[in-house]
């Protein structure tokens, strides 16, 4: 059976792993090549290296990061952040990435999704939302929760879909950061509409939260940072305890 | 130290980087080319490839190299076949109407079956178990130093369907349906998934392929 993934989501600033909370008030919490690979020999399935500056000041700096990490972390590696034209996500594959992952640009020109899925393959064209309540839906955002896009994140996540995107990654800009738990809602209103997997971001504080997302139905990953950053849980200790739980993961 | 010459084969299909880091993890020094000499020389070879069928077969008729992978086969030494790599060694495949492959497996590539209503997706993307079909079949095989029902990583929508059943080196089950996920017969090897993306597991797939040039040592 396919097992239910999870990923270690890096969020970058130059050269440094960065953590917020709601995307804001970033602090420094280590080196991302060394906790990629400390990550990858506990076990993780996946990980996201998240440029969070990048859309910001229009430049792009990981790519000496992921081809560091390339050459140690044998699992599937996703590049995000400033990922803006065709030349970016060739350097990105390159580089040794396997995915890239994009919001900004994909609202700025959504057709860009459809050319990039179609020059390489909808496999490695995810789709990231960055989606903030909003009453009883929720907006989709860009450049890291900062700029609205006046778009409905759960319609905008079935034409990321049609559009190309092989898989959506959400994240929840108000539980980001907050380790109370995922926005359940928000990924099974996304989950229900798109017949490609998503992956959930934003909340993990506990295995509890994990499985009540994944409980839930919907989600095929879960993106975790904080969780991992700071030790409160190693991936190998969060896997044991998803089993016990009864969760399909791998051991 | 004797190291055996292990030639990946660019096309431009897909990262062929992962693959030539997994090996350079083995102690390996890999070379990425498309030269038939180059091909002729090496003691083992990898096929790699990410994307659309057609597309394959279209870049490797392109480059001229079919003729190099069939001498290549010929000579009896061990070749691998990776995601599309591996598809492209049967028959047909009947993605964006029907593209003829390199037919060296008897057998097409189909859509995977799945089940909507059940939540089943498609590209299935993720970590799923091989599985040997029956017993002693990994013996010796590329799978001999790995437990049965490892977990290895996927990323595909379509898959080979073998017309020899002693063709299928593993099963994999999505969902509602089984799948072949590994293909051996002679000295043709197939993964569908990536071994070069599977950890420690897809590391000791390649590893016990390489073994299969008589090179042992420095592995």
């Amino acid at each position: 059976m396919l097992k239910k993934r999870i990923v270690a989501r890096i969020d970058v600033k130059n050269e440094f792993v960065i953590k917020g909370i709601q995307l804001e008030g970033l602090r420094k919490v280590g080196d991302p090549y060394l906790m990629a690979c400390r990550y990858y020999y506990e076990g993780i399935d996946e990980i996201v290296f998240m440029d969070s500056v990048a859309s910001l000041y229009g430049r792009n700096n990981l790519f000496n990061i992921i081809d560091a990490a390339c050459r140690d972390v044998f699992v599937p590696i996703t590049v995000g952040g400033g990922i803006r034209s065709l030349g970016d996500i060739e350097l990105a594959l390159k580089s040794g990435a396997d995915k890239v992952a994009i919001n900004t640009q994909a609202i700025k020109t959504p057709d860009f999704i459809t050319v990039a899925a179609k020059t390489f393959g909808s496999q490695c064209i995810v789709a990231s939302i960055e989606a903030k309540r909003s009453g009883n839906a929720w907006e989709a955002y860009m450049d890291c929760g900062r700029e609205r896009s006046g778009m409905d994140a759960v319609v905008w996540a079935k034409q990321l879909e049609t559009l190309g995107a092989g898989e959506i990654l959400v994240t929840s800009v108000d539980m980001e950061g907050t380790r109370k738990g995922f926005d359940t809602n928000l990924v099974k209103q996304i989950s229900d509409l798109v017949s490609v997997p998503v992956v959930a971001s934003g909340g993990a504080g506990s295995s509890a939260h994990v499985t009540a997302l994944f409980n839930a139905g919907g989600a095929e990953a879960v993106a975790i940072a904080s969780l991992f950053h700071y030790n409160t849980c190693s991936v190998v200790a969060l896997k044991r305890q998803l089993a016990e739980l009864g969760m399909m993961v791998r051991l | 130290m004797n190291q055996p010459v292990v030639a990946v084969i660019d096309y431009d299909i897909g990262n062929s980087k992962s693959m030539l880091n997994a090996l350079v993890a083995l102690g390996l020094s890999p070379i990425l080319t498309r030269d038939p000499g180059g091909i002729a020389a090496a003691d083992a070879l990898i096929l790699p490839g990410v994307g659309a069928f057609c597309q394959g077969m279209g870049n490797l008729e392109k480059y001229s190299l079919l003729d190099a992978i069939h001498r290549f086969i010929a000579q009896d030494k061990p070749f691998l076949g990776v995601c599309l790599g591996m598809q492209l060694l049967l028959e047909e495949s009947e993605e964006f109407g029907v593209t003829v492959g390199m037919g060296v497996i008897k057998g097409k590539v189909k859509k995977l079956a799945v089940d909507p209503t059940a939540g089943e997706k498609l590209p299935h993307i993720g970590w799923n178990a091989v599985c040997e079909p029956d017993a002693a079949r990994w013996t010796d095989s590329i799978f001999a130093t790995i437990p049965d029902s490892s977990d290895v990583y996927f990323v595909h929508s379509f898959a080979a369907i073998p017309v020899d059943e002693s063709d299928i080196l593993s099963i994999t089950r999505y969902g509602s349906s089984i799948f072949c996920s590994s293909l051996h017969k002679g000295n043709i090897w197939g993964c569908q998934f990536h071994p070069e993306k599977s950890g420690p597991i897809g590391l000791a797939i390649l590893r016990k392929f390489v073994t299969l040039t008589g090179y042992e040592e420095g592995i």
